[in-house]
């Protein structure tokens, strides 16, 4: 536009002056502000999807992040455990004894209901025998006595209080009935139940599909930590050793040229390809175990590399030449120059894109689906270092993919909740690395 | 000096990876139809012996038993789950890989259900043909071949609403699809006297089956190719679409889907396991019997699963939405006996 005023000579005679506005720049000016209106329409635009977006998540979310539970004092009885341990299946016997204890403590309370205890344990998860059974092995010594018991109700009177279930809903539901919901009322009376924090669900492990109540991100959560140790401890040393070799020592010629061009196209590659990639040498070639978190910690250092490499090299790019000729005057050796001078100013950059690169490895899901590492796996938390990076297990975003598939609506509320915790971690280190690159970045 | 980080972390990797030799949990893989039932298993298998609890792997029945069939050893999986019967190029794929003796278990069965939005169009009677009807890409008319005419469901069945057809099915990578073909599309084909015209018309036994399973590609009929929960969230946009699902699934979503009877019968575990309902198919499992006894814990991984209590009429498996097999005590000796497929 700037050249446009040249066109318009003003005619001879009419008075010109920079008072008056004259059809030319008012044209000029509605351009401008039309241009700014534009700019705010598409910022606004952004600013509404943001807001749909963390609508949607927040009210989806929440809900998993608090859980019904039913209390239960239950007399642990010696031959009634021995006969339990008998079966096949121990758990549906002391599941059993849990329902018998549901019958006896709402008969306490005075509640009526005509419902075998069968029917009644439709109410409670079917962990309850689980946590039955562990804490009778944890706690041989308990047995004869009593213990108060705080189990998990099934996800749907854990939906009826939330209000995502109704008593319309339930008309064909076999696994519970409206009847069901007149209970619970009854029982919340009483304060047989009540709701509260769910530290399982950010701690604990995945569940099967007919005990969404009971399913955790915990254990997803380490092997998604483990996997980016194995990330750190491999992409960061070789990304920089790559980058500080292209940019201060490597001749500057047609195969160095070919090297740049191949990272720059390397980060723009599908990350499923390096799924595909981490399937073939990992597994296929190198024999290492499915499923494990080290595996996929390799899978994703090879789609973090570029990125950490590229942003490497430009935080040593910007840093004036001037540092490295005044070293190298002073009778520094090159490498000198570098690690003494150089790489400490370009750091703060280095770490910022090591920190965006594991956010972004952080939330990958596509190569682990290829590796094993989403299905019903992150349900044995792993014991130790060498367990956490070897044995199977699952990542946030790939428990969260395997939540939102599963057929039992709770499962979906689960997997909104997932999501809050999975941006709670992306939005801490987004915020670590802006709040490195304030404090420590030099302009020149 | 990179070239020397490269070679020590190689190395590192393998001296890792030698010492994790030994695995000790039971790895499953395969279709995403036996996945619910599968993981019920392992949960319940983990809590209630000393073995750790299985890895169930989803990803289809074709997946499954092509990882199955790569080899035997301890970096490969130990049982495959599969909503059909293994094929015979899949046993000579895994007999060239050296997986020869496999165990084949049959679990139970599943049916599969026609349901739409629980407000939406009255589809709530079915028989095979009207599907054959509706979703041919080519019918036979007046001795040849022509494109469906039909567009919407009353044009198919004068009982069916005036809605337009739209059908989710199950894509083809699904062993669902497969049934649906079998018993859907061909009874249909057969039922509407297609068949016997296009046998008129002098065309051979294959090509006919082929014409009959032919699904039209004009938009009325749309692939899902992802799992259940993508045939409802279209479902659920789309107030005259139908979906195919599984029994189970919608067993859990009762809220927001109303079910279709086929042939005059609701589906039901009960109608499926008497074989009243016509759309049924059975689920497998197969086991490297090479495994048992060096991967801990697979036999009686296989033994848990197939437990009266669990895989009989009154388990948690049935409480899912599997039908019972009404010869489970055979499968019981089988997997006792290790006996392989011949």
């Amino acid at each position: 536009m700037t050249d446009a005023t040249a066109h318009t000579t003003p005619e001879p005679g009419s008075k010109s002056s920079i008072l008056t506005v004259d059809p030319h720049t008012a044209k000029r000016h509605a351009a401008e502000g039309r241009f700014k209106i534009y700019g705010i329409i598409a910022i606004c635009i952004g600013l509404f999807f943001l807001a749909a977006l963390l609508i949607a998540i927040v009210s989806n979310g929440t809900r998993a992040f608090t859980q019904t539970r039913v209390v239960l004092e239950i007399p642990l009885v010696a031959a009634e455990i021995e006969a339990a341990e008998a079966y096949i299946v121990k758990t549906s016997k002391y599941n059993d004894l849990v329902g018998e204890a549901l019958t006896g403590a709402m008969s306490d309370a005075g509640i009526e209901t005509e419902m075998e205890p069968k029917e009644l344990l439709m109410m409670l998860s079917g962990s309850a025998g689980a946590n039955f059974r562990n804490f009778v092995l944890e706690n041989p010594d308990a047995v004869g006595g009593s213990h108060q018991f705080e189990f998990l109700a099934s996800s749907r009177v854990d939906g009826y209080l939330k209000g995502r279930v109704t008593r319309e809903a339930l008309v064909d539901d076999k696994n519970l009935d409206a009847a069901h919901l007149d209970l619970v009322d009854q029982m919340r009376e009483a304060g047989l139940v009540e709701r509260s924090f769910n530290w399982d669900f950010i701690f604990g492990a995945d569940a099967s599909e007919s005990r969404p109540e009971a399913a955790g991100i915990g254990v997803s959560m380490l092997g998604s930590f483990f996997m980016m140790l194995v990330v750190l401890a491999f992409a960061l040393p070789i990304g920089i050793a790559a980058s500080i070799y292209l940019e201060e020592f490597a001749p500057q010629n047609r195969f160095t040229d070919l090297i740049e061009v191949n990272i720059a196209n390397l980060a723009a590659v599908p990350s499923i390809v390096f799924g595909i990639l981490g399937l073939a040498v990992f597994i296929q070639v190198m024999h290492l175990p499915q499923s494990a978190p080290l595996v996929g910690g390799l899978t994703l250092t090879l789609m973090t590399l570029p990125t950490i490499v590229i942003s490497t090299r430009a935080s040593l790019k910007s840093v004036p030449p001037s540092i490295r000729d005044a070293a190298l005057g002073v009778g520094a050796s090159k490498m000198q120059a570098v690690f003494h001078h150089v790489l400490p100013l370009a750091m703060p950059g280095i770490l910022t894109g090591t920190i965006i690169g594991l956010a972004q490895a952080l939330g990958e899901t596509a190569p682990l689906l290829l590796i094993g590492m989403v299905g019903f796996i992150a349900s044995n938390p792993p014991d130790g270092l060498a367990s956490g990076f070897l044995d199977p297990n699952s990542a946030m975003p790939a428990q969260i993919y395997e939540w939102a598939k599963r057929a039992d609506p709770a499962y979906y509320e689960r997997a909104w909740g997932g999501i809050i915790i999975l941006l709670l971690f992306l939005m801490t280190m987004n915020i670590i690395a802006i709040l490195l690159r304030r404090k420590f970045e030099r302009r020149w | 000096m990179s070239l020397a980080k490269l070679t020590a972390s190689a190395l590192a990797i393998t001296a890792v990876a030698s010492a994790a030799s030994a695995r000790d949990n039971v790895q499953v893989a395969g279709s995403s139809t036996v996945l619910p039932y599968a993981s019920i298993v392992a949960e319940l298998f983990g809590e209630n012996t000393d073995f750790p609890t299985p890895v169930v792997e989803s990803g289809g029945s074709s997946s499954g038993l092509a990882r199955f069939c790569e080899g035997v050893g301890e970096n490969t999986i130990d049982v495959a789950n599969a909503s059909r019967a293994i094929r015979d190029g899949e046993i000579e794929e895994c007999a060239a890989n050296g997986v020869t003796d496999i165990i084949q278990v049959r679990i139970g069965y599943d049916g599969i259900v026609f349901a739409s939005q629980k407000d939406g169009p009255a589809y709530t009677a079915f028989v095979p043909s009207d599907w054959y009807l509706a979703l041919a890409a080519e019918m036979p008319m007046d001795g040849e071949m022509v494109t469906n005419p039909n567009t919407t469901w009353a044009d198919v069945n004068a009982d069916l609403p005036t809605e337009e057809i739209l059908a989710f099915i199950p894509g083809t990578k699904h062993g669902t699809r497969e049934v649906f073909e079998e018993k859907v599309l061909l009874q249909g084909c057969e039922d509407t006297g297609a068949m016997a015209a296009m046998e008129e018309m002098g065309m051979d036994e294959d090509s006919i089956e082929e014409a009959c399973m032919n699904v039209r590609d004009d938009g009325a009929s749309v692939d899902i190719d992802g799992d259940y929960t993508e045939t409802l969230a279209r479902v659920d946009a789309n107030a005259n679409g139908i979906g195919v699902f599984g029994l189970a699934f919608y067993e859990n979503n009762t809220d927001v889907l109303k079910v279709a009877t086929m042939g005059g019968v609701a589906p039901s575990t009960e109608s499926i396991a008497s074989g009243e309902y016509p759309v049924s198919r059975p689920l497998y499992f197969y086991v490297k019997a090479a495994h048992i006894g060096v991967i801990p814990g697979l036999k009686e991984y296989a033994q848990f699963f197939m437990a009266d209590e669990i895989a009989g009429p009154d388990g948690p498996l049935a409480q899912y939405g599997l039908v019972a097999d009404p010869e489970l005590a055979a499968t019981q000796a089988m997997i006792e006996a290790e006996e392989t497929m011949q």
